[in-house]
């Protein structure tokens, strides 16, 4: 008999074996050890039905008649955010992105500062920018239209970047080759060849800002959120349950609407 | 009849881009107005904003002590939330996939990923802080509903796309369902869940850091707290150092990745 014939086939390399057993082995450990440490009182899951029952008959009838005094203006207020908070990030987060693409900016140092900035502002979740801009400027919108801003220019740069290192040399070639000034390479090289992926970054920012600008006003940024912070602090349960049907309404209505958008758009 | 070339211009105006273009200047100014976004509030804060950062520095890391409990306890809840999602998610995206199961089994399986999806987990947050009280259990709900939610779309979108020979071809062997599961469609999507599992992840650590602000456990309670004090040099540690956690978990992640290939 050959020795081709006796040898063991295997899917996986003998590295590739031990590289998953070791994060098999890192994931199991960890899971046990959270669930062994972490503080969790069973005796608040005893009565939990009770509770969720108390709040659904807190909540039923929805109070329908608070929309139109307490619910329509800050819900307004926070698509105002979420579409300003979109602008400003993307305005921000297209330099950086410039400057974090390694193919645009063939320099190393400034590719790491870009993708470091981009990495700490994803990092900063947006309610604890929105911390720090109330603390700045007041509570308010102006502080949640930033923190959305700040915090998606992480996102939208990571994105834009990805998107134009994917970019054709060779319009970019041409466009310098006849002596192109940085701003027509850039509006006339790489812009049309980003533009479908640009608007759909865009569009999916939008659609989680709209998410997230309902919650800034818990922490005083303003938007539907503080309406809902005052009804939970007052246990005024049915104009909670009011607002969380109006944010739900709200929130579909926008991921219907990029839907279609991308459809026409891309 | 083309046009000569002298007054041929290579890039033709497109007016309705331009007016497009217009029409979205002339929304912001009016949201901006509407949100009484002025030069002079931009500027007073500014001046706060100076006071402010001065206050930042140096950030003082001496009550350590409170900063670690808050961490380690957001990192279980995370971890904790990301493996309940994906036990959760994996059989629900079964169910869920419109080619291998009949309609009256997806249609429920999708609906419930929607609504797990539609709320931020913050204000789910806020809800089971009233079920089962302050404290991490749930922060840990919380998170699992919203990672049910999304990895269940994601992984119900990768079982769609899977190819459908093989599973015809171990269905042709008289295979019991769970074994044209085992050997067909999960070597499949493995790789692919491996890397939603850890994107997941990622992104359970980062709410985890904010949960807290509803007291849903976690680090977010710290911070909120430190920032009602004024405590601004600690509320400085802890964003550096929430900071640092979430950047070494993405780097873990990319090494997860490399390891299944996904």
């Amino acid at each position: 008999m050959s020795a081709a014939l006796e040898r063991e086939w295997r899917r996986f390399t003998p590295a590739e074996r031990i590289g998953r057993f070791v994060v098999y082995f890192c994931v199991v450990a960890a899971v046990v050890a959270s669930l062994r440490t972490v503080e969790v009182i069973p005796e608040f899951l005893y009565d939990a039905p009770e509770q969720i029952g108390d709040m659904l008959r807190r909540m039923w009838p929805v109070a329908w008649q608070h929309y139109p005094e307490g619910v329509h203006a800050p819900l307004v207020d926070s698509l105002h955010i979420a579409t300003l908070g979109t602008v400003l990030a993307v305005l921000m987060a297209v330099p950086v992105a410039f400057l974090a693409a390694k193919n645009v900016t063939p320099q190393p140092a400034l590719n790491y500062l870009a993708k470091l900035v981009l990495v700490a502002a994803r990092s900063v979740n947006t309610l604890i920018w929105a911390l720090f801009f109330v603390a700045v400027f007041g509570p308010g919108s102006l502080a949640g239209t930033l923190a959305i801003a700040f915090h998606s220019i992480g996102f939208t740069g990571k994105l834009l970047g990805e998107a134009l290192e994917e970019s054709n040399r060779g319009t970019i070639e041409a466009l310098e080759a006849s002596g192109a000034p940085w701003l027509s390479v850039a509006l006339k090289g790489y812009w049309p060849q980003v533009r479908p992926a640009f608007w759909a970054i865009v569009l999916f920012r939008w659609d989680i800002n709209v998410r997230e600008s309902a919650v800034l006003g818990l922490v005083g940024a303003g938007g539907v959120g503080m309406a809902l912070d005052t009804a939970l602090n007052l246990f005024q349960w049915d104009r909670a349950a009011m607002i969380l049907v109006a944010i739900l309404a709200v929130v579909v209505a926008a991921e219907v609407a990029t839907t279609q958008l991308r459809k026409r758009i891309i | 009849m083309a046009r000569t070339g002298s007054n041929r211009s290579a890039f033709p105006p497109d007016w309705w881009a331009r007016g497009a273009w217009l029409l979205l200047l002339v929304y912001l100014l009016y949201a901006a107005s509407h949100l009484e976004l002025t030069p002079a509030r931009f500027a007073a804060g500014l001046e706060h904003g100076a006071r402010f950062l001065a206050r930042l520095f140096p950030p003082d890391f001496r009550r350590w002590e409170l900063l670690v409990k808050g961490m380690v306890e957001s990192l279980q809840i995370a971890i904790v939330a990301s493996a309940l999602g994906t036990l959760l998610s994996l059989p629900l995206a079964l169910l869920a996939a419109r080619n291998l199961m009949p309609v009256w089994a997806s249609w429920p399986a999708r609906a419930v990923m929607v609504v797990c999806r539609s709320f931020h987990p913050v204000i789910v947050a806020i809800l089971f802080v009233k079920a089962v009280g302050f404290g991490a259990l749930a922060g840990i709900l919380a998170l699992t509903v919203a990672s049910v939610g999304f990895l269940g779309k994601l992984m119900t979108e990768a079982i769609e796309e899977i190819s459908l020979k093989q599973v015809e071809a171990v269905r042709a062997t008289g295979a019991p369902f769970a074994s044209v599961v085992t050997y067909a469609v999960v070597p499949q999507v493995f790789s692919r869940f491996v890397g939603f599992a850890s994107y997941e992840t990622d992104a359970n650590l980062r709410n985890s850091t904010m949960i807290g602000i509803v007291g849903a456990g976690g680090i977010g309670g710290t911070l909120f707290a430190a920032f009602q004090r004024f405590d601004f040099d600690f509320v400085c540690a802890i964003v550096l150092t929430i900071i640092a956690l979430i950047m070494a978990g993405e780097v873990l992640t990319v090494q997860v990745k490399k390891a299944f290939k996904a």
